[in-house]
């Protein structure tokens, strides 16, 4: 999201208004599938380290960085060639992380460590690590680049993390077992998804106050199937799509009133999401079916399903 | 690490004084917490292959106890855990007791009737107990008690989890093979339950009348036993002690699985979990023990997990206002099984996912796909409302 919201703003649009490629990370065949956002097929697969999961690429897209979480590391990849140039260190089992506007830190969750560790891209050391709760998993930073998120899924908090003295000053609860983290807004909000809780919370970053808590019923499934995972807002945060887990679908939810609009239906166990380079195509990794779903972003419909590889986790997007 | 933290937040706090503390204030509550264990002689078996760990259930707690305490140390909440073994034929009231005037919330690990006859004292009117050990049916049934909350499974979610599994293969012919102690003999009825239930039949049924030494005449013996045996599917089995049903397997006259006690079967818990991020808990609880999560490892984790998740969300730790929590719409527990985890209103039997499993693989998570429930599909595991005799829970 953020990514793709500093390409709308700093890079001039027709360039890259057209083709693009999503990266999906595949957990259980240690491989990237590239899709081309036009052919809507995978044009390459890539061989990564064992585990990968998240996924992110720096500001100017000349770098992609991958959490190889059973390697212990994170690796990061020329896109062009597919080549990884180095490793970084990472701390034990990363599993998500989130680069810093500046492209220079690299926040990572430890998620069998309780540890968040930041590291410099430049330097390859790890510059600090801070002790959160059980199982780390989302990341957000905020875009002026001075708060980081680290949601614990066993604690069930949100900690909320100076990133200039690295220390935690806010712990706020949330439902149980958070998955996501996400600065909206210019940053005034910070939403996060409880996947066993079913809910989607809104904290007013100034206050660190609990907004709005956002709830979803699909008829015909049942409540403890629908497990809030990633989600997506569109450049103008108007709209969010929300990923449901098991429920197989995506919720669309209105950023501004928080209602719920509608939902689309996707493959098996959605997971993480990425927009193509002009937003009007959504792909979602589909963890047990193996595939990607393409959602038409104006008319809230399915409209394709890629095969990837086994356990597609992480997307994003490259123009 | 937990201590750390809350320094670090203060300091933090101060240098970054615009930005405030949110939550609750940090008032502290204690939230004292016992497992009270009666020990029982196991009977000898055939192998000696895999013995009953010493800390089995207590292991489970200890690990929820460190899972739980990490969002304690923010919230204020400060819990802690004494573990009380009692030997085979020890006191176990006068240790109930003794265990109730520290804290009003216990776990039990104790047979039925010890289980009853603790949750009937005086002083545990007002207390919050959890069966951690035992699946026997009466105790969700008849003889259930207000204050007696199950996070062990009815033996009749692990039938029913297995019966759902054979039907949905149309493994339907079955044989039974019945051990000779009281618990084999038991668990054989809660099979034929349960294959009524689903539309399993079993041709015939055999008991197990062999004394000697197995392990040397299984390859002799084993396809003479099994040769009148109508044909089948699947063979099923009850040895609840986990004496011979291993010396079964592979040893038939016809070439059949076998399921029941030992081959497929249903469970609590079992370490080939790994979805639903059950590897996380399976390596926390292993770094911790040095051996794998079991069915009541699992069931004392979840009771203790309850009670945290319950005091999280009320801020409280007065066993009324827990129960008042624990049975309202908005309890949900993370039970790393793909669904959130409630309690059944009408005998207070922890509400949970059963997976079938074999020794190297899960077969299936259920409820499976199509057994459907006019409230929630959890429940075609086990007693049901209108099935349950339970009056205590006012149902």
């Amino acid at each position: 999201m953020k990514r793709t919201a500093l390409l709308l703003a700093t890079l001039s649009l027709p360039a890259f208004a057209h083709a693009g490629e999503i990266w999906v990370t595949n957990e259980k065949d240690d491989t990237i599938s590239v899709i081309d956002t036009d052919k809507l097929e995978v044009v390459r697969t890539i061989e990564t380290g064992e585990r990968p999961r998240g996924i992110t690429f720096n500001s100017d897209y000349t770098r992609v960085y991958i959490c190889a979480s059973d390697s212990d590391t994170v690796q990061v990849m020329d896109p062009k060639t597919g080549e990884i140039l180095h490793d970084l260190p990472s701390g034990e089992d990363p599993e998500q992380f989130v680069l810093a506007p500046d492209d220079k830190h690299l926040w990572i969750a430890n998620e069998n460590d309780a540890v968040t560790t930041v590291v410099d891209v430049d330097t390859r050391a790890v510059v600090g690590q801070i002790d959160v709760g059980i199982e780390p998993e989302g990341m957000a930073i905020s875009p002026d680049g001075k708060i980081v998120i680290t949601t614990s899924e066993t604690t069930n908090m949100a900690h909320w993390i100076d990133a200039d003295t690295k220390k935690i000053f806010a712990n706020t609860l949330v439902d149980s077992r958070p998955r996501h983290a996400e600065f909206a807004k210019s940053g005034t909000e910070l939403w996060v998804s409880a996947e066993i809780g079913g809910t989607v919370t809104v904290f007013d970053v100034a206050t660190q106050k609990e907004k709005k808590k956002i709830r979803f019923e699909i008829k015909g499934v049942n409540s403890d199937l629908i497990q809030p995972v990633g989600f997506e807002f569109t450049p103008d945060n108007k709209t969010v799509f929300i990923a449901l887990g098991p429920a197989n679908h995506v919720a669309v939810v209105n950023a501004d009133t928080f209602e719920v609009e509608g939902y689309v239906l996707v493959g098996r166990r959605v997971w993480h999401m990425a927009f193509s380079p002009d937003h009007k195509k959504l792909f979602t990794t589909n963890g047990v079916s193996g595939d990607v779903t393409v959602i038409d972003v104006a008319t809230r419909e399915p409209v394709k399903s890629i095969k990837v590889g086994r356990f597609p986790w992480g997307a994003a997007m490259r123009p | 690490m937990p201590e750390a933290f809350a320094k670090r937040r203060f300091s933090a706090c101060l240098a970054v004084c615009t930005m405030l503390v949110a939550g609750p204030a940090a008032a502290e509550i204690a939230i004292p917490m016992t497992y009270l264990r009666q020990e029982v002689e196991a009977p000898p078996v055939l192998s000696n292959l895999d013995p009953i760990p010493e800390d089995r259930g207590v292991a489970g707690a200890k690990v929820a106890l460190k899972d739980t305490k990490t969002t304690g140390k923010f919230l204020g909440h400060e819990y802690s855990l004494d573990v009380v073994s009692i030997e085979p034929g020890g006191d176990l009231a006068n240790a109930a007791r003794k265990a109730l005037a520290k804290s009003r919330i216990l776990f039990l690990d104790a047979p039925a009737d010890a289980l009853l006859s603790i949750a009937d004292l005086p002083e545990a009117k007002e207390a919050l107990l959890f069966n951690v050990s035992t699946g026997e049916r009466r105790l969700r049934d008849a003889d259930c008690r207000a204050n007696l909350l199950h996070t062990m499974p009815e033996d009749a979610m692990r039938t029913d989890a297995l019966m759902q599994v054979l039907k949905a293969r149309r493994w339907t012919k079955t044989a039974l093979v019945i051990g000779p102690k009281p618990q084999d003999v038991a668990f054989a009825e809660t099979l034929k339950a349960s294959a009524a239930k689903f539309g399993v039949n079993i041709l015939a049924e055999k008991n197990w009348t062999f004394n000697t030494d197995l392990r040397r005449a299984a390859g002799q013996e084993i396809p003479l036993f099994t040769q009148d045996l109508p044909d089948h599917d699947v063979l099923l089995i009850a040895d609840e002690a986990d004496d011979f049903a291993r010396y079964v397997q592979d040893n038939t006259w016809l070439p059949r699985p076998v399921a029941g006690s030992d081959g497929l079967r249903g469970e609590g818990w079992a370490p080939v979990l790994e979805q639903w991020a059950a590897v996380q808990l399976q390596q926390r609880f292993e770094k911790d023990t040095k051996r794998e999560m079991g069915t009541r490892d699992y069931a004392a984790w979840t009771a203790l997990r309850t009670i945290g998740e319950a005091v999280t969300r009320t801020n409280s730790a007065d066993p009324k206002v827990l129960r008042s929590y624990i049975f309202s719409d908005a309890f949900a527990l993370d039970g790393f099984k793909g669904r959130s985890l409630s309690y059944r209103s009408w005998n207070g039997q922890l509400r949970q996912p059963m997976p079938v499993v074999n020794a190297r693989a899960l077969v299936e998570l259920t409820p499976l796909d199509g057994y459907l429930h006019q409230t929630n599909e959890m429940d075609t595991l086990g007693l049901d409302r209108p099935e349950s005799r339970c009056k205590a829970f006012g149902g």
